[in-house]
């Protein structure tokens, strides 16, 4: 549905976008991940017709962004990241205004709205000035606009920014059952975010795409280095490891201070350690060896896997390495 | 068609909803009321509505950049201008749905303040030619005059920036004359061409200057010229397509 190749965008001599490529196909929910100022929101503004590329070519549903625009805008629901919203509206004036707007008539805004209005449980609001909504009710009218005229391509800049912690479960759960009926982009710098709701994920950092996968395999592919969880009874510290560090396996080990703090009080001669190693290199069983070699007793070995946040630290702290 | 019509409407009902419009229509009709009433009641006072054109086109230096200042400002403020540019809509659209709106205000004001004209006719036997002139020129003047609070309002997200832009460019049209009439020759003439209304170096208490100088003169007095009207109509498309391009130019910065 969305089609992006080799698109850049400059803001003058800077460049925001630097030579973009990637497709969304239809019925796909993509995350669009990466830290503030990455080129996310450019982005988003050049699929939505906002911005025109200054290089490249940008199309969606096959119509290009920039000789097609107003059919580009007929299909797609746009939630920019500063919610807009027309304070002095009611929630049922600003929508049905945002349904004229998209092209929608009067019987179809009729026949649409209350089921956009449920959807976004906004049934007991629709009559109150939008200004005196709160944030977590501002975005869920914002995200009514968006869908209202049932378009066929979702964009959405960071939709959970800036709202209340449950309002954020809500709103993800909201997002999620959308993407069974429509193509979504949608922007984050919130990791647990995006892999709880994509099933694909863009990796941006200034201006470039430095990956695009399924969240699992992305932590799978990433993975330099494999962190084992371990436990052992009559070790200490500072023996224990040395001996670790003397497997060729092993990058580092260290006491786990976070787990002794709550474990100690029920089992005070197990010592927990966490060990980072090499991946694919057979290192637990090395380990596990090598406890067995010096007498402890070796009660719990469990690889952890990476979190796509230190993924996510780990490919922006590599781009900016290179630089 | 349809999308202007949407939002000029959404435009009018905004300017009711808000106290805006209460306080412009009386503002409008306090001032040209003040002066309707001084150019009356002189004896043997003229029955013309002379002071009320020239309270009105004094008033509407500041009354239409003040009608129009929200219009584009506060939907860049507010983010709401990337709804309308990513919504099927085309930049005319949007800049001449606003226009109307203000445009349909003002007339209303002017509806409102014609019960001068009534007493007229109670109380005394006016010329209609030079008042229907009048009225026509006014329409026209308040046109030009909202396109260049609509272009004053579309440069920047401040509504105070749009206000002191727009009363800025009107008044220097207005006073044109001031810098003219230190010229000479072919300068001043161009110079001349431009003057929107009177200036105030030619208000005075007899005739309000309203028939004295500017494009205005010739409706006051009761001349419907061609002139006057390409002018008004010049300066209402130039700035309303302005407008137009200022909004794409936010397309392609």
């Amino acid at each position: 549905m969305i089609k992006i190749e080799h698109m850049s965008k400059n803001y003058g001599p800077y460049p925001a976008v630097i030579d973009v490529s990637f497709e969304v196909l239809k019925g796909e929910i993509v995350g669009f991940l990466g830290p503030n100022g990455a080129g996310k929101t450019t982005t988003m503004r050049v699929v939505t017709g906002f911005t025109p590329p200054t290089e490249g070519e940008v199309t969606v549903g096959g119509y290009d962004v920039v000789s097609h625009s107003l059919e580009v805008r007929r299909h797609i629901g746009y939630l920019p990241e500063t919610v807009p919203l027309y304070l002095d509206m009611t929630v049922n004036d600003y929508l049905t205004y945002m349904g004229e707007i998209r092209g929608m008539n009067a019987s179809w805004v009729q026949e649409r709205l209350p089921k956009v209005i449920d959807m976004v449980k906004l049934g007991e609001y629709q009559n109150t000035l939008v200004g005196r909504l709160s944030k977590g009710y501002r975005q869920r009218t914002g995200i009514a606009q968006a869908i209202l005229h049932e378009p066929d391509v979702l964009v959405m800049d960071e939709p959970t920014i800036g709202i209340d912690p449950i309002q954020v479960v809500e709103t993800r759960e909201l997002i999620s059952n959308l993407g069974e009926e429509h193509t979504m982009l949608l922007s984050s710098h919130i990791l647990p975010e995006v892999s709880a709701i994509c099933k694909r994920v863009l990796v941006i950092n200034d201006g470039r795409i430095v990956a695009d996968d399924k969240p699992d395999d992305l932590s799978e592919k990433l993975q330099h280095a494999e962190r084992i969880e371990i436990s052992v009874r009559g070790a200490e510290a500072p023996e224990f490891i040395n001996s670790m560090r003397e497997i060729s396996s092993v990058i580092d080990a260290r006491s786990d201070l976070r787990a002794s703090v709550v474990q100690r009080s029920e089992r005070e001669d197990f010592s927990p350690f966490i060990v980072d190693a090499k991946p694919n290199a057979q290192a637990s069983e090395q380990i596990a060896k090598s406890i067995i070699e010096n007498g402890w007793g070796l009660t719990n070995l469990t690889p952890l896997p990476m979190t796509l946040e230190e993924i996510f630290l780990e490919l922006t702290t590599e781009e900016n390495l290179d630089e | 068609m349809r999308f202007i019509s949407v939002i000029a409407i959404k435009e009018i009902r905004t300017y009711f909803s808000s106290p805006m419009a209460y306080v412009v229509s009386a503002a409008f009709l306090a001032i040209t009321g003040f002066f309707f009433v001084a150019s009356v009641s002189d004896a043997f006072a003229e029955a013309s509505i002379r002071g009320y054109l020239a309270g009105a086109i004094f008033f509407m230096i500041f009354m239409s950049p003040a009608l129009t200042m929200r219009l584009i400002a506060e939907e860049q403020k507010l983010g709401t201008l990337e709804l309308l540019l990513t919504s099927p809509l085309r930049e005319f659209e949007i800049v001449f749905g606003k226009f109307i709106a203000a445009f349909a205000m003002t007339l209303i004001m002017i509806i409102l303040s014609l019960y001068f004209v009534l007493v007229l006719f109670v109380y005394g036997d006016p010329d209609i030619g030079p008042l229907l002139s009048g009225l026509l020129g006014l329409t026209m003047y308040a046109c030009a005059t909202l396109a260049v609070g609509l272009f004053a309002s579309s440069l920047s997200s401040n509504q105070i920036v749009g206000l002191v832009v727009g009363s800025g460019i009107l008044t220097a049209l207005t006073i044109i004359d001031f810098v003219s009439a230190r010229l000479s020759g072919m300068a001043s003439e161009v110079l001349n061409a431009f003057q929107l209304g009177a200036s105030f170096s030619v208000f005075d208490l007899d005739s309000f200057g309203v028939a004295e100088g500017g494009h205005f003169a010739d409706f006051a007095r009761g001349i419907v010229s061609v002139t006057d009207i390409a002018y008004y109509i010049s300066i209402t498309a130039v700035f309303l397509l302005l407008t137009v391009l200022v909004l794409e130019a936010r397309r392609w910065r």
